[in-house]
């Protein structure tokens, strides 16, 4: 079948088979687990437990509020002995709200009603209950699923794309998951399509996953689901690109993809969604990949979300160096950690400890204009340019340039022979951005605001001026009624 | 306190001083031809030139109070000065290298801001000022082959001695020289050009342009090796090649072919290592596309109808200068845009709009 051809990419060193070849782990319960309240894109879960009390695997520990927003779940069975701050997986290493629970190592799973055939479920019925079992999209991005199938319910989309590229260097969860379980997957693909309306499905899968693509074919013979092999390429795994490589329709910009009539989810999502509506086990786990140069023996495991980092790499044989730098994620769009106490969470497909080879070097030289960066971006963007302008405080000229349609991959960075970190300029400029819009959206509100009250006070003393003047009027009228009936009477 | 740094966590293999080492390597043939054709007057100007830009940059880079280590181990200003090195006739006195070289890493390039910032090609504008400068210096040339010994080379390099005695003329000065005297390109042709020896490069000319084969497995070199890409060589080649093949068929009598085009002066050099220099030359495929056209035809219309007989140095600074606004006209489309930059239609926008 055909592939459409892609601009940009690169392709970075894979260092997949550090830990592609060893089956996925179960990871041993730690002694606690910390549960962030937020995982996800959208406003953070209210909590809905108390300290102290006994909890379930499966049961609620906080509830989304508002539109994307998404709950979260009990890992496993236990005993909640904190709702407070704890470190976030976040490269500030700031505290954010936490439920905190040690394991009583029963596992009792809490009992949710559980569909005797669930592709009898109303479409709205599965993103609800998708919705409820707390799914975010597994790649990456933890985007609340439930808000991104109603949306493409609604708006109606032909296509449903899986995303099974895993483009980014070193990780491997995608791949074992969809070796190990495949047949879930598919059937995770279905539901996801009927829940939509989606009349094909079809799955890209990165031409240098062999196993996956054939445990995957099996997998989906009969079922009207199409498996692909698309070239091993970075950033193959963005969404717009694999929509690109499998049906060649492009997505307009400020626009998403349901604008063109696809919807694309990831197949540890599929996964995830399958679980949550066959067996009604919402998200309490994931499949992290632990690798990097520094891990004495890379591989996938099945983490409880709340694991603290450090369990895993223990997991994993512990340090063989000191690692240069912990990143969460892949190498290319990952972000640092400095310790490893923070918890995995939905969105973590990989925690990596990387030795300062790995790294590269990092003093900046001077831009040469070479452009390897302009030949490396996937969007068609003047990276060169766009730093410049960032680098001179221009920002409107940056967003001109195309700023705002960056997606951060990397790519630029990554190539760029002077070592110019490219793609921080423009997340420094892209913050700088928002920070604008906040302060001008809050000048516009002072200024309404301001606005409206001298309105108020100029209507508060016409109001006065006009009383004041008709009591004048009055009394004049009263006074000259009395003095014309004096004269009145005078005359008489 | 630990440093965040930013994704991604990894880089290519790859460095500024990788790029320009790469690029020398890829001049070692021809430079040593030249050195053999030219004998060891070659060897020294090369020397010197290479030298005085080490030096002037360091200067250059001090009173700037910047630090010097790091950008002269960049390799650039000594890439700059090889390059000029090749553009000058062997038997050059010395001070023309000193003068061209400084020219080139001080003027051209550190006043501008140093590495990256400049407008012109270094090796060119330095090249270009020689000629104004000291026509008689810059088109002084030898026969091929003529090698005198180490010391008679010391003094041809730095003793000022007088090359009058064995003075030859590039194949591109002999040609408009007799065309000046009235006589066609046949006549003026005879005896002096031999496609073969202008492929393999045993003729008259500057340092490190006469042989085109060499040039040209450089060039190769070059784009396997990724450090540059097929569009503004193949473009100032065809800039070249086009109006001459078109001239030729009109009035084979006056208008040599193209490959005497292509084989003669700088055409070669610059298409593979004057055109592709990234900092002065346009960021897009379609940008260098055009740039490279530019230049070649600017090289032809130059050597035919202006008053020198090369004008590849000028050439490329003409399209040095346009590199901007072509940069400014020519960029990619973004995903999701129109060529305009605005945001392509959705199909219910087209459903709504038909």
């Amino acid at each position: 079948m055909k592939l459409f051809k892609m601009r940009g990419g690169v392709h970075p060193e894979a260092r997949k088979a550090d830990s592609s070849e060893r089956p996925i782990r179960i990871l041993p319960l730690p002694p606690l687990l910390h549960v962030p309240l937020q995982q996800h894109i959208g406003a953070p879960a209210k909590p809905v437990v108390r300290v102290g009390e006994k909890v379930l695997a499966g049961q609620l520990l906080g509830v989304g509020q508002g539109h994307v927003t998404a709950p979260v779940h009990a890992p496993t069975s236990g005993y909640v002995v904190a709702i407070g701050d704890h470190p976030a997986p976040h490269p500030s290493g700031l505290s954010a709200a936490t439920v905190t629970i040690a394991p009583d190592g029963e596992g009792r799973w809490f009992e949710y009603e559980v569909p005797a055939d669930p592709f009898v479920l109303a479409p709205d019925d599965i993103s609800a209950r998708a919705g409820a079992a707390g799914i975010v999209g597994l790649g990456g991005a933890a985007f609340p699923s439930s808000v991104k199938l109603d949306a493409s319910r609604q708006s109606g989309v032909d296509t449903l794309v899986i995303n099974g590229g895993e483009c980014e260097p070193y990780l491997t969860c995608d791949d074992r998951i969809m070796r190990e379980r495949a047949a879930g997957i598919v059937t995770g693909i279905r539901l996801i399509q009927h829940a939509v309306g989606a009349g094909h499905a079809i799955v890209g899968i990165e031409d240098n996953k062999p196993e996956a693509l054939a445990a995957m074919r099996a997998a989906a013979v009969a079922t009207g689901v199409q498996i692909r092999a698309v070239p091993a390429m970075y950033p193959m795994g963005w969404e717009k690109q694999m929509i690109h490589a499998l049906l060649g329709r492009e997505v307009p910009a400020e626009g998403r993809s349901a604008d063109i009539g696809v919807l694309v989810h990831n197949v540890a999502t599929a996964w995830a969604v399958q679980q949550a509506i066959c067996l009604a086990r919402p998200l309490v786990s994931r499949i992290v990949t632990v690798s990097g140069g520094a891990v004495i023996a890379p591989c996938n495991l099945e983490v409880p979300i709340g694991t603290p980092v450090q369990a895993l790499f223990d997991a994993c044989g512990g340090f063989r160096t000191t690692p240069a730098r912990l990143v969460l994620g892949g190498p290319m769009m990952g972000q640092q950690i400095v310790r490893t106490s923070v918890p995995v969470v939905k969105g973590t497909s990989g925690v990596l400890a990387l030795t300062q080879a790995e790294i590269g070097r990092a003093a900046p030289a001077p831009c040469i204009r070479c452009s390897t960066c302009v030949r490396a971006c996937p969007v068609g963007l003047l990276p060169l340019e766009i730093a410049a302008r960032v680098r001179s405080d221009d920002l409107a000229g940056a967003v001109a340039l195309g700023l705002k349609d960056c997606i951060g991959c990397g790519s630029c960075s990554y190539v760029c022979p002077s070592g110019i970190p490219l793609v921080h300029f423009f997340n420094y400029a892209k913050g700088d951005l928002a920070a604008q819009a906040r302060s001008k959206a809050k000048q516009e509100t002072t200024r309404k605001l301001a606005a409206e009250r001298s309105a108020r006070m100029e209507r508060i003393v016409r109001e006065r001026e006009e009383a004041a003047a008709a009591r004048k009027a009055a009394k004049a009228a009263k006074e000259a009624a009395a003095r014309a009936a004096a004269t009145t009477e005078a005359a008489a | 306190m630990t440093t965040i740094a930013h994704s991604p966590h990894a880089r290519a293999a790859n460095s500024v001083s990788r790029i320009m080492a790469t690029v020398m390597l890829a001049l070692v043939p021809v430079t040593l031809f030249g050195f053999w054709l030219n004998g060891w007057p070659a060897v020294y100007l090369w020397t010197v030139s290479l030298a005085a830009a080490l030096a002037g940059e360091a200067a250059a880079l001090k009173f700037q109070r910047r630090a010097v280590k790091p950008a002269l181990l960049d390799g650039s200003g000594v890439l700059t000065a090889w390059l000029l090195a090749l553009s000058l006739p062997p038997w050059a006195p010395w001070w023309i290298a000193v003068v061209g070289a400084l020219f080139a890493v001080v003027i051209a390039k550190q006043v501008f801001g140093g590495l990256g910032q400049n407008v012109f090609n270094p090796a060119m504008a330095a090249r270009v000022m020689l000629l104004i400068s000291f026509p008689l210096e810059m088109t002084t040339w030898v026969p091929p082959m003529s090698q005198p010994g180490l010391l008679d080379s010391l003094a041809v390099t730095f003793g000022g001695m007088q090359v009058d005695a064995v003075s030859s003329a590039s194949l591109l000065g002999h040609v408009k020289t007799e065309f000046s005297r009235g006589l066609g390109l046949e006549q003026a042709l005879a005896g002096h050009y031999a496609p073969l020896d202008a492929l393999w490069g045993r003729r008259s000319g500057s340092l490190g342009e006469t042989s085109a084969l060499l040039i040209l497995a450089g060039g190769v070199f070059l784009l396997a090796r990724r450090i540059i890409t097929w569009h503004a060589p193949v473009a100032m080649l065809a800039g070249v090649t086009l109006p001459a093949l078109l001239m030729n068929l009109v009035a084979p009598e006056h208008y040599a072919d193209p490959v005497y085009h292509l084989l003669s002066g700088g055409v070669m050099l610059a298409a593979f290592f004057i055109v592709t220099d990234p900092v002065t030359s346009p960021n897009t495929a379609a940008g260098q596309l055009l740039f490279g056209l530019g230049c070649g035809l600017l090289t032809y219309v130059i050597r035919t109808w202006g008053a020198y007989p090369e004008g590849v140095a000028f050439a490329v600074m003409l399209m040095n200068a346009a590199t901007p606004l072509i940069d400014r006209y020519i960029k990619p489309r973004i995903y999701g845009r129109t060529r305009q930059g605005e945001p392509l239609m959705t199909r219910h926008a087209k459903k709504d709009a038909a």
